[in-house]
């Protein structure tokens, strides 16, 4: 079977391009290689207001478990930061749920027109004859499909990059290792984000508390790989059951789902575009390296890549030339603040225990809703100097 | 050589081991990590997985 357009891979970046290249006249298949999209879910599903927005999605009652007001930093020694507003939105607006946004994405692209084909893995991809030709299992069966585009949205363990030559392994420093439970019976503020942030709690990351409605929470952690220890199996799992036994008010509660996953924070630093070939979402590691947020770049992004994808099939040209109008356009659209964002989490996972303890003292009484980036750094300045010199390495 | 293997009782199928392994040799089916001949046994993946799922074969 021949498409103009094979997306590898049904989450948020692959649902985006499918929808948009077919929204554009191309002839799309959709490949998911489980047996429902959006299940099981790797994620702590807080996304921005203005970021959705910024995709052109309208908020659905349907998809949002809960609203956030605002985020609290809690540092080490547990001095809360508050962050208010616009500040906090950017980061977490809404707590989705995430199985019933996955479907309603994929339905928009089914919508207009692309194929969908479930429990579809690919194999093997061969790009060398002008062409793609993509082999498959679908439903145990081989088969082997051509197209003249291979969008490849297949997440953080992507191979379908990997088979186009682009080599995205992440070294251990730049992904991190996440565990979740969704809790229910827990106490907490229906509308704060919680973030624990501090070696102690979490090395090279953080612990999070998002409400999902009165009593539940997704309570995760994330751990930078390079920060684990050697021959402590479950280190990061247990590392967050230690942590909710020590929260009464979260170890009360009971878990319902248990969810991993490795987030990549690696920054942008891998190609996007071959030769009949586009990578986007946590494929190409388009995740923020600082908050490890991958949603809205995945959309943002597929969306990109399903237009130019489209372009390309009008003027039947598949070149590495005429697809690096995605990566150009990624790059004016998300590129300088991942870039940005990387440096802010090569700065803070060198940071210690004490270091947080410092920060959130020196930020602890400001409102940020009225204090930019520059007012921030002379709250740092005017009380703890010396984190300063820490932050931006001497 | 060691070499890598996951505990069906204990994994996610969450993909962090096959994002980390730097020969390619771990691949996620649905529910079934495999680790083929390319593996190596660097022990990355058992020091990754966030549940203690990757062992030694």
């Amino acid at each position: 079977m021949r498409y103009d357009i094979i997306v590898v891979g049904a989450g948020p970046g692959g649902s985006s391009a499918a929808l948009h290249a077919a929204r554009n006249g191309a002839e799309v298949l959709l490949l998911e290689k489980r047996q429902e999209i959006g299940s099981p879910i790797r994620c702590a599903e807080g996304v921005g207001k203005k970021g959705l927005a910024g995709c052109g999605i309208k908020p659905d009652p349907k998809w949002i478990a809960s609203e956030m007001k605002g985020a609290k930093l809690h540092s080490p020694s547990d001095v809360v930061v508050e962050l208010s507003g616009e500040l906090a939105g950017n980061e977490v607006g809404y707590v989705l749920e995430r199985k019933i946004f996955d479907r309603e994405l994929a339905m928009t692209a089914a919508e207009a027109g692309a194929e969908i084909l479930m429990k579809t893995m690919a194999t093997d991809l061969i790009l060398d004859e002008g062409y793609a030709k993509l082999k498959v299992l679908t439903g145990g069966d081989k088969m082997e499909l051509e197209a003249d585009l291979i969008i490849a949205a297949d997440g953080v363990e992507s191979k379908t990059a990997r088979w186009a030559g682009i080599d995205t392994t992440l070294k251990p420093s730049d992904v991190e290792s996440c565990v979740q439970y969704l809790m229910a019976g827990v106490e907490c503020e229906p509308d704060y984000t919680h973030f624990y942030i501090g070696p102690s709690y979490s090395p090279g990351g953080y612990i999070w508390v998002f409400p999902k409605g009165c009593s539940k929470a997704n309570v995760g952690i994330g751990v930078q790989g390079s920060k684990i220890p050697r021959n402590e199996g479950g280190f990061v799992k247990n590392l967050l059951d230690k942590f909710i036994e020590k929260h009464p008010a979260l170890s009360k509660g009971k878990k319902l789902e248990i969810i991993a996953g490795g987030v990549p924070v690696s920054g942008p630093k891998y190609e996007t575009v071959v030769d009949n070939l586009m990578v986007v979402g946590d494929a190409a590691r388009h995740a923020d390296p600082a908050t490890g947020g991958g949603i809205i770049n995945a959309i943002r992004g597929g969306r990109l890549a399903g237009e130019v994808g489209a372009q390309a099939v009008k003027e039947r040209d598949f070149s590495r030339t005429f697809l690096s109008r995605y990566e150009k356009a990624w790059k004016e659209d998300f590129g300088k603040s991942l870039e940005r964002n990387l440096i802010i989490k090569n700065a803070l996972t060198k940071l210690e225990d004490s270091d947080f303890n410092d920060l959130a003292d020196s930020l602890s009484g400001y409102r940020f809703e009225e204090l930019g980036l520059l007012g921030l750094i002379d709250a740092i300045q005017e009380k703890h100097p010396e984190l300063l010199d820490a932050l931006i390495g001497e | 050589m060691m070499r890598a293997k996951s505990d069906v009782k204990k994994c996610l199928w969450c993909g962090g081991c096959v994002s980390v392994c730097p020969t390619s040799a771990i691949t996620l089916y649905e529910r079934i990590i495999d680790v083929d001949d390319n593996c190596n046994g660097c022990g990355i993946c058992l020091r990754f997985c966030p549940v203690g799922a990757m062992l030694e074969a």
